[in-house]
């Protein structure tokens, strides 16, 4: 009797200590949950999830006080991405916060721009050059497709174009497609 | 001039998966062959009988699930399981018990569990255990094995009346016609104090093992070696599982002769040549890793024997394919090939 | 196989080298219409030097390498520039390319051409010719050979240079008609090659189904010391790594390349390529192709980059009945063409007009079996199978762990497959979408610390907006009430900072 009690209360003495010894040892810093929420959003800061940018969102999602389904631009992938790395169901896009569409440039129709300097205020990533009253740009390589420079601007100058696909950027397909188009053979193999 | 578009290689083998399951088929013909010589007529109208509810039971199932059941029917993987299963049925069973044993196969064992490809257990092995579990009497009386055309051989109508009729022929002697398997005596003798030489000399017994049986298997031998020689079964699976049976059947039979039956009666007797070239070779539930493969069949070697000396079975070889079944997945983890320049351990 | 160090898996395929292989090669008819594509080789895209309109002589720089992985590209022939723009390239995508329309004058006035004595140049100085002429890997990847030849950066002697001349894919016999009829050329290349690496030693690998190519070579090599070894014909001994290891034994780290265990390996084509550039002063501008199949008179051509295939395929006589596919390159790696109206490149060594009979009929795929015939056959020691299953699951990761980049796309896998499954075609994918995936997250890291210098720079502006409103305002008595309060509204400010950009009622000074 004595003996079941020592023997157990050493087990759970030293399974404390370890433990304790566990949390000091591999305690993990800041709250690195958000940073991988972050991590998985696209970070074109559109604001589409109702957020001041992707960080904003990332944080609401850890507090729980956002649905993993309001973004948009990081589209499916993003939800399903998100739900493993939070253990929960995928679910549907919020039609609310907008549709998932192929990713898109902003072009300045540069005849027509004012330099009013407006779209450059919108930019959350900075990505158009320019000056008050001298023809703005965006910097393809920078821009997220997010969208927030159409609205400002006076003039409408600013339209979004689909990134065409180049021979750089093709890709393989999934083969499935390959073999479902097919009608279904009769003899597999002679 | 404009053209159609198909990714590389453009050039396929011949061999598709039809191809293999019928090479399966003509390599069992020679064991086929000699059960039929020294069991009758019996042997093949289950063989007929279990093929013909497969196909039936696997165009259900493809109908059922949505699939191209024409194309699929064609694979012949659903034949390869009846005869596997077929074979190793007592030749005069009743139709129904090769019917349920064929449905568990193809139902249970192969569909439910996703088709062709995705059947975890070697659905032939879990019909004929579904059997052997559900129904001992039935599949313990084996018939005595005799030449073709003799006296004591049951004919045809004999052989119909029996699977279909259930009516045993009434000209035999129950003890005259049906018995234990030579497996099946040398377990129960044993039980009963008797010695591994004064068993043998029963009259089940041949020059090496089952007299009639061994004829069988070694024609499910040459058949065996044939798969392996072309390709059709990984070589690895055979030499594993007969190489671990020979190895614990000869330490346990140096070790006390007398209780311990020898290497070569154990790997010529039961379906231990039959199991290590067609049911442990099952590519879906094996292992797929080279080495994982030797495992696997060494395994399985082990587990027969164990059953087979331990065991509450005379043959352990269903069970121990389908315990080995289990593993199949560990094993293929733990055992992956080292990749082309992937530092050497 | 004295000698040799057999690499695991591969294949026995058929041949149908002797189509093609039994006739010369034929200098190609002059195009009148030159198509030059920009992107011939693997790396950046070169930039157009012409215009349309512009006259060019042949050999004239059109198209200038950008930055180091690059390389050059020159007029073919003498003529004028039609166009600088899209046009149709041999690429599976069957998407249009930047490339120098060309219009031959038939006068063929060439730039001016310098042949040079290489034993007098720094090294740099001959790799610097190479690149200026454009010389790549003619293998099929259009590597910049270049780059290849530079090993400045490493420490030790270079122990093997090869020279690869297997050509195991079927139908293809252009460096086989190479090896035999300008033995000497390549063996000239070699010399500038081993010139610029300092091997110990140099080897030659010919699979044992081109007796002639090797004997060519042997005589050619007399007296050299560089050693001509037949190789087993077995698909895929012409892969560079499995080459590497067949002939000395040494295996290629899985990420990292040849030169890692100190051996180098061209093909016998850009040997050949070396020798002109350096030799006679002439930057790469044709190639040896080998038009084959369902034409009339399958055989080589040495013909000018930029002429149509279809072109090639009429002076073979043209298509016979019953072409089901267009393949550049072979059946085992090559892809199908929707169009034979693309123009040669440096990575064009076949043109494969495959009919029915030579391809495997489509069927459908069936469930895979775990047969294990793929694991049996791959070079790479794989283990397809399971790659296969991941890549079809889209679990990106477990396919890299089972070292999915280690696969060579040799086709070996989707060849024995009783299933039919297009493996090789998931493990395409599979790569496609982890470098995009890639691309993607390195955009996402941008545009976040872009976003975040964003908000930086703004509150930043604000702060000193602030400082300068507050030396403007006259002192107060309640001024350090006061400061306290500006104090607290910076305060106010760092924590809604997020929201003051959103707000974005700050004037911006974006400059």
């Amino acid at each position: 009797m004595w003996l079941a009690v020592i023997a157990l209360g050493v087990l759970a003495g030293a399974s404390g200590l370890l433990l304790g010894f566990a949390a000091v040892r591999f305690k993990v810093e800041g709250d690195p949950i958000v940073d991988k929420i972050d991590a998985i959003l696209p970070q074109t800061q559109c604001g589409q999830c109702g957020f001041a940018g992707c960080r904003p969102y990332a944080e609401a999602i850890a507090a729980a006080e956002a649905d993993i389904n309001q973004c948009p631009p990081g589209g499916e992938n993003g939800i399903i991405a998100l739900a493993e790395l939070l253990g929960r169901d995928p679910k549907p896009l919020n039609p609310e916060n907008g549709v998932e569409k192929p990713k898109m440039l902003a072009v300045i129709d540069e005849q027509n721009c004012i330099g009013c300097t407006l779209c450059i205020q919108a930019c959350p990533v900075d990505a158009i050059l320019g000056a008050a009253k001298h023809m703005h740009t965006v910097i393809a390589k920078e821009c997220t497709g997010c969208e927030l420079c159409v609205a400002p601007c006076p003039v409408d100058c600013i339209h979004m174009t689909p990134i065409a696909q180049t021979i750089a950027t093709w890709k393989w397909t999934y083969p499935i497609a390959e073999t479902a188009v097919k009608p279904p053979v009769a003899e597999v193999a002679a | 001039m404009r053209f159609r578009t198909v990714t590389s290689p453009h050039i396929l083998a011949e061999a598709g998966v039809a191809q293999l399951m019928r090479r399966v088929l003509y390599a069992m013909a020679p064991g086929i062959m000699a059960l039929i010589w020294f069991f009758g007529w019996g042997v093949l109208v289950n063989l007929a009988l279990a093929t013909s509810i497969a196909l039936a039971a696997e165009a259900a199932m493809l109908l059922a699930r949505g699939k191209p059941a024409v194309a699929q029917l064609n694979d012949y993987s659903a034949v390869v399981t009846a005869w596997l299963l077929a074979v190793a049925l007592p030749p005069l069973s009743p139709w129904w018990l090769t019917a349920t044993g064929v449905v568990s196969a193809i139902v249970v064992a192969k569909h439910l569990y996703g088709g062709l490809g995705y059947n975890p257990f070697n659905p032939a092995m879990i019909g004929y255990v579904v059997l052997l579990i559900s129904f001992p009497r039935e599949m313990s009386t084996w018939l005595i094995p005799h030449g073709f055309g003799q006296p004591e051989a049951v004919t045809w109508s004999e052989t119909l009346r029996a699977i279909f009729g259930g009516v045993m022929p009434e000209r035999f002697a129950p003890d005259a016609l049906t018995g234990a398997t030579p497996l099946d005596v040398l377990r129960t003798q044993l039980g009963l104090g008797l010695n591994v030489a004064e068993i043998r000399n029963s009259p089940v017994f041949g020059i090496v093992a089952g007299s009639g049986w061994e004829w069988a298997t070694l024609g499910f031998l040459a058949g065996g070696l044939w798969l392996v020689y072309t390709r059709t079964a990984a070589w690895q699976i055979p030499v594993g599982m007969l190489g671990a049976l020979a190895v614990v059947a000869t330490v346990f039979h140096v070790v006390n002769p007398q209780r311990y039956a020898p290497p070569w009666f154990h790997l010529w007797s039961g379906a231990a040549i039959f199991g290590a070239f067609f049911i442990a070779t099952d590519p879906v539930t094996a292992s797929t890793t080279p080495r994982g493969r030797l495992f696997y069949g060494a395994g399985i070697g082990l587990l027969v024997y164990i059953i087979r000396g331990f065991g509450g079975y005379p043959d352990g070889v269903a069970f121990a394919v389908l315990l080995m079944n289990i593993a199949a997945p560990t094993i293929d983890l733990y055992t992956p090939p080292r990749v082309f320049g992937a530092r050497r351990e | 196989m004295s000698g040799l160090f057999a690499f695991h898996g591969g294949l026995k395929t058929v041949r149908h080298k002797s189509e093609s292989n039994q006739r010369p090669i034929q200098l190609s008819a002059l195009s009148e219409r030159l198509v030059v594509p920009l992107r011939q080789h693997i790396g950046a895209i070169a930039k157009p030097l012409v215009q349309a309109g512009e006259r060019v002589l042949k050999g004239q720089l059109i198209g200038q390498p950008d930055g180091y992985i690059s390389a050059a590209v020159h007029a073919p022939s003498s003529g004028t520039v039609l166009a600088v723009d899209q046009q149709p390239v041999p690429h599976p995508s069957g998407l249009p390319d930047w490339c120098v329309t060309l219009e031959t004058d038939g006068e063929e006035r060439w730039i001016e051409r310098e042949p040079v004595a290489y034993q007098t140049l720094h090294h740099s100085a001959v790799r610097n010719l190479l690149r200026a002429a454009g010389v790549v890997g003619l293998g099929g990847a259009a590597f910049p050979s270049a780059v290849k030849l530079n090993l400045s950066g490493r420490s030790e002697r270079l122990g093997t240079l090869i020279l690869n001349g297997a050509e195991c894919e079927p139908w293809i016999t252009c460096d086989d008609r190479l090896m035999r009829e300008r033995a000497a050329g390549i063996v000239a290349g070699l010399r500038i090659m081993v010139h610029l690496l300092d091997p110990r030693e140099v080897l030659i690998g010919i699979e044992d189904d081109k007796p002639e190519a090797i004997a060519a070579l042997n005589a050619a090599c007399a007296g050299t010391g560089y050693r001509v070894r037949s190789v087993p014909t077995r698909y895929p001994s012409g892969s560079v790594k499995q080459l590497v290891k067949l002939l000395t034994g040494k295996e290629t780290p899985v990420d990292g390349l040849p030169v890692d265990v100190g051996v180098q390996c061209f093909n016998v084509a850009t040997a050949y390529a070396v020798h002109r550039a350096i030799d006679c002063g002439e930057p790469m501008l044709s190639r040896i192709v080998t038009v084959t199949g369902r034409v009339r008179r399958p055989q080589n051509f040495e013909a000018l980059l930029g002429t149509p295939f279809a072109e090639l395929i009429a002076q073979s006589g043209g298509y016979q009945d019953g072409v089901e596919r267009l393949i550049m390159g072979g059946p085992m790696m090559g892809f199908a063409l929707y169009d034979d109206r693309v123009p040669l490149t440096k990575a064009a060594n076949c043109i494969l007009a495959a009919g029915i009979e030579n391809l495997t009929p489509e069927q459908p795929a069936l469930p895979c079996i775990r047969c294990g015939a793929c694991a049996d056959v791959c070079p790479a020691d794989l283990l397809p199978q399971q790659l296969y299953w991941h890549a079809r699951a889209k679990e990106f990761d477990k396919a890299q762990d089972y070292h999915l980049f280690s696969c060579i796309e040799c086709g070996c896998c989707s060849y024995v497959c009783p299933s039919r499954i297009p493996l090789v075609q998931f493990y395409r994918y599979a790569k496609n979408e982890i470098w995009a995936q890639e691309k993607e997250k390195q955009k996402a890291e941008l545009a976040r610390q872009r976003h975040q210098a964003r908000l930086e720079r703004l509150e930043r502006e604000k702060r000193e907006r602030e400082a300068k409103l507050r030396q403007k305002a006259p002192p107060r008595a309640d001024a350090p009430a006061e400061k306290s309060s500006v104090e607290t509204a910076v305060a106010r400010a760092k924590a809604a900072a997020p929201a003051a950009a959103e707000a974005a009622e700050t004037p911006a000074a974006n400059d």
